[in-house]
């Protein structure tokens, strides 16, 4: 019950910030934002990662493959098109 | 091999990447910077994670990483500008799929090696991971494929949906509750993915093309809360944080895009495109009072305009008219005129699409005016030009609560002096309504495809 407390305390007090901090964003950014946030997510690769380097069966390798392939895509294109669409706000 | 509490450091640090990241989204100036230190951050927590010490081997791993950034890399070389809101809406649909197979796998295994004492929190956790993150597969593959044409834009109904969703609904708490009771009867985690992905795929099915915004904004925040689940089955304080700052972020945006339409959640969700009868028909609107003019003879009207305001619609998008419209306004600037951009919140397919297509053509971010910022000097405008907009700018918003679209905030053109109405016929929007303003005494309709009108319109300027 301790860590599920403190694992909550985490997530509710991250939510606050999560909100505090996108309501400033203005809507001229809100596409590379979420695209961004596409890429923020795509986080859960690093418990993708320790599920497919332990050794485990044929299936359980299999799903974690496609799951790092998956992440991976997400965390690639998301960091690499938000910062392509950025420069474009930036040139001026 | 490195110890717990460097692990758990290095995520700490990668954790303020992404906070750093977010924040400095605030002014477009920093915002690249910050990106890329979410980005480095990210780089970070996978280095860190990859010297864990309960990996024993690296080929899954590599394979994955390799395959997964080389597809990554070719995506995000290759998309064009207009094709985001199908890639995030795909985006989507793979975080959400992730989730499953990290709960799915962690499952697995603890089944194989026959652990009894799975913790609550782990299995609750992983159910949670099941529903979220299948939910917002299926209905992130329908978003895509209506986004991308290969599914009708058009809302998609299914006689008896309701009855199966309620099936459906009721299966998934059913399923639910019996992993919950019985962890090791992981066959039913299969099946509860079965049920909320098929949730999704239903949910998916009737959403419009202008609902887009909000369907993408709220998929967004579901792949957060999805990773978030995980972090709290692992339990992984970055994930923790990460899933729980994208799920926010998104339901930011969705409450953005829902005041944009003046419409609630559950209403965008179950009564999609539900059209409202009565209000007047097309005929009665528009017959004999419709003026359709020449470029010559908009381009006398915009001779001696000074103050001219553009609104960019999805039209613009799917004509890629972005660059020509950008050239006609240097045009307007250079014989004296100021030119801004007025942009709705939901034009478009996704928050701010309309924005990073005009970036794309090189205008300053400074001359794209929100709604609230331009609808107040309206008054003063000589001539607004409205390219590919339908139901952003119908005054019947303001005047008839009957509409389907009563109340929602519109860009008030038809208060500027002259309104041109770049458009291919008089055909409705998603609301399926007549728009007044196409018939106004002061709208001059120029009927064509978008970027080729607005190149005729350049030619017929640099003539005159």
């Amino acid at each position: 019950m301790d860590s599920f407390v403190s694992a909550l305390t985490i997530f509710v007090l991250a939510s606050y910030l999560g909100l505090e901090l996108i309501t400033k964003v203005p809507p001229t950014l809100h596409t590379p934002l979420m695209s961004g946030a596409n890429a923020v997510s795509g986080v859960t690769l690093i418990a993708a990662i320790v599920m497919a380097g332990e050794r485990h069966s044929p299936l359980t390798s299999a799903l974690a493959f496609v799951a790092v392939m998956l992440a991976t895509i997400n965390v690639v294109s998301g960091f690499m098109i938000t910062h392509r669409m950025l420069r474009l706000f930036k040139r001026r | 091999m490195l110890p717990r509490y460097v692990t758990d450091l290095a995520y700490l640090l990668a954790a303020a990447g992404f906070v750093y990241g977010l924040q400095s989204q605030a002014h477009p100036r920093g915002a690249q910077r910050g990106s890329l230190l979410g980005a480095i951050g990210m780089l970070l927590a996978v280095v860190v994670t990859l010297l864990d010490k309960r990996i024993v081997d690296y080929t899954t791993i590599a394979a994955g990483l390799a395959l997964g950034g080389a597809i990554g890399v070719g995506v995000a070389l290759r998309t064009p500008v207009t094709a985001l809101p199908q890639l995030v809406a795909l985006r989507n649909a793979f975080g959400g799929a992730v989730a499953v197979l990290v709960a799915g796998a962690a499952l697995l295994e603890l089944v194989h090696r026959q652990h009894a004492a799975t913790s609550p929190q782990f299995i609750v956790a992983s159910v949670a991971a099941d529903l979220i993150g299948g939910a917002t597969c299926g209905a992130g593959l329908v978003a895509f494929a209506k986004l991308q044409g290969m599914l009708s834009d058009a809302p998609i109904r299914i006689p008896g949906v309701r009855a199966l969703q309620g099936l459906l609904l009721l299966a998934c708490v059913v399923l639910g509750a019996l992993l919950v009771a019985r962890p090791e009867q992981a066959a039913r985690f299969w099946l509860l993915l079965a049920a909320s992905g098929l949730l999704g795929v239903l949910a998916g099915l009737p959403i419009s093309g202008a609902d887009m915004p909000v369907v993408i904004a709220l998929l967004t925040s579901l792949t957060g809360l999805a990773a978030a689940a995980n972090g709290f089955m692992l339990p992984n304080t970055l994930l923790l944080i990460s899933g729980a700052l994208v799920g926010s972020s998104g339901i930011v945006l969705t409450r953005i895009m829902c005041r944009g339409m003046n419409r609630s959640i559950g209403d965008v969700l179950f009564h999609s495109g539900v059209m409202v009868a009565g209000g007047p028909s097309a005929d009665e609107v528009y017959a004999g009072k419709v003026k359709s003019a020449t470029a010559e003879e908009i381009a006398m009207v915009l001779d001696g305009a000074r103050r001219v305001v553009i609104v960019p619609g999805y039209g613009m998008a799917v004509a890629q008219a972005q660059h020509a419209v950008r050239d006609l306004a240097h045009e307007l600037e250079r014989r004296g005129a100021t030119v801004e951009y007025a942009i709705h919140p939901v034009a478009g397919r996704m928050p701010g699409q309309m924005n990073v297509l005009l970036a794309e053509a090189d205008v300053p971010y400074e001359k794209m005016k929100e709604l609230e910022t331009i609808n107040p000097t309206m008054d003063d405008v000589d001539v607004a030009i409205v390219i590919g907009a339908n139901d952003i700018v119908n005054p019947l918003a303001r005047t008839d609560p009957q509409s389907p679209i009563a109340g929602m905030p519109i860009l008030d053109v038809d208060r500027a002096r002259t309104v041109i109405v770049v458009k291919r016929s008089l055909s409705p929007g998603f609301a399926g309504i007549p728009n007044p303003l196409f018939a106004g005494e002061r709208t001059l309709m120029f009927f064509a495809d978008g970027k080729q009108a607005i190149l005729d319109l350049l030619a017929a300027i640099k003539e005159a």
